[in-house]
């Protein structure tokens, strides 16, 4: 049976991890090298690199750090941040990505998604989509969340599944950041419409989110988080463990 | 050595990072000349069968992996590369494979519409009772998983078979037949059990075998 993919994302930011890291066991937390290989050796089953870098200087860098990643870590690397054309997927995908998360240049050029899923097939490009609700419904957000483009982000989500999107990442931003769990409500909408695996991100506080979380939406493929992994409120390995207790299908 | 076909078909920069991190040497290219000196050969690819298959095909290489595989020097096929040794494809239409493996390439049933195809994750291996387990298995435990990015599998094939998975119905995950060997997974994304794989691959002593 396909296990349920546990998935730890590092934001990088002119060549480190931009939020800190307490793990004891690691001399440089902030290094996304040596944190991608400490959380590939600790169970997760795949990587989001987030590249939120502004320069091209930095930009260069993120590359080089991404190279420098896939030669030693052997899990499914997903890239985002800054993916704005063909050109931009043909430049991580050959240092290393496996696969190529869109947001924001989804949203202001939309036929980027089925040019990549072409060139590079679907199961290379993840259609990323921040949502949050505006007066009872769901809206497409870009722009890391802070601008509302109106868009009804279940269509949006139609049209890029129509366009070759072969996975989604859906974070929502009612729940980012607050650590009361996932967006349930959210994210079985989204699951009712999709035939591709669905990544959860947004509001995973504790490891009882992810149980409530896979027992509840069956659809749901994987879960993603960051600063729970990054600030060691949440072992992988142990989270793991729990949620096989509980009849989850997990890689152990 | 090992040789990696490049046949201008898929991203071969974490199958070269994968053979370097285990300290096999790896070369790869595209010339018969320079590829009939390695030790063994690996077909890599991704993307539709057809239009790998046409690839091959123009580049003349679809030869040389024929011969390969009769001079019994180590063939490993991965993902679509392991779809390619098989008689035919039914992927968008009806295709000619290599035939150095019995069987076809035909879609992941989904009667039920309840499966996401394709199946992209995690799986777990299980190993044929009735026969020996594969040399390329010895490090791989049943129940061990690795990763899976695939649409379609090889269906009767069942003598070939080397392992299964479990997606709504029992899928091939690997298959061989003397010195030709096929994974649908990707060993170089499965972690350690991937690199594992790829080790005992160079590794292979296939004096018991011919």
């Amino acid at each position: 049976m396909i296990t349920k993919r546990i998935i730890p994302c590092l934001d990088v930011r002119d060549g480190r991890v931009v939020k800190g890291t307490n793990f004891l066991d690691l001399r440089d937390v902030s290094s996304p090298v040596d944190l991608a290989r400490y959380y590939s050796e600790n169970g997760a089953d795949e990587l989001v690199f987030y590249d939120i870098t502004a320069s091209s200087d930095g930009r260069k860098l993120f590359t080089d750090i991404l190279t420098e990643t896939a030669r030693t870590v052997f899990i499914p690397l997903t890239v985002g941040g800054g993916i704005g054309s063909v050109a931009d997927f043909d430049r991580v995908l050959k240092c290393g990505a496996d696969k190529v998360s869109v947001n924001s240049g989804a949203i202001r050029n939309p036929a980027l998604i089925g040019e990549a899923a072409k060139r590079y097939g679907s199961q290379c490009v993840v259609l990323s989509v921040d949502v949050k609700r505006v007066d009872g419904t769901f809206h497409v957000f870009s722009k890391g969340g802070r601008e509302d483009t109106g868009k009804d982000a279940l269509e949006w989500i139609r049209f890029g599944l129509a366009e070759g999107a072969g996975e989604l990442v859906i974070n929502s931003i009612d729940t980012d950041g607050v650590k009361r769990g996932f967006d349930l409500e959210m994210l079985e909408a989204v699951c009712a419409i999709s035939d591709v695996p669905v990544i959860a991100s947004g509001g995973a506080g504790c490891a009882e989110d992810f149980i409530t979380l896979f027992e509840s939406i069956p659809g749901v493929d994987a879960g993603l988080a960051a600063s729970i992994f990054h600030f060691g409120e949440v072992r992988i390995a142990e989270l793991k463990a729990l949620l096989a207790a509980h009849n989850i299908p997990m890689r152990m | 050595m090992t040789g990696i076909i490049d046949y201008g078909v898929g991203n071969l920069f974490s199958l070269c990072c994968s053979f370097a991190f285990i300290g096999e040497e790896a070369l790869v290219s595209g010339d018969r000349a320079e590829l009939s000196r390695c030790d063994r050969i690996l077909l890599p690819g991704v993307g539709a069968f057809a239009d790998a298959a046409q690839k091959l095909r123009d580049s003349g290489l679809d030869d040389f992996v024929r011969e390969t595989a009769s001079r019994g020097k180590p063939l490993l096929g991965i993902c679509l590369g392991m779809q390619l040794l098989f008689e035919k494809s039914y992927e968008f239409g009806e295709y000619e494979g290599l035939g150095l493996l019995r069987g076809n390439i035909v879609p992941i049933p989904d009667q039920d519409r309840t499966l996401k195809i394709p199946q992209i994750g995690w799986n777990a291996l299980h190993f044929p009772k009735d026969k020996p387990k594969s040399p390329l298995f010895r490090d791989v435990n049943e129940g061990d998983c690795v990763y899976f990015v695939h649409s379609f599998y090889a269906t009767d094939c069942d003598d070939s078979v080397s392992a299964t998975t479990e997606y709504g119905i029992e899928l091939t995950a690997a298959a061989e037949k003397g010195s030709v060997f096929g994974t649908q997974f990707h060993p170089e994304k499965s972690g350690k059990v991937g690199l594992s794989i790829l080790r005992a691959f160079c590794a292979l002593d296939l004096g018991g075998i011919l």
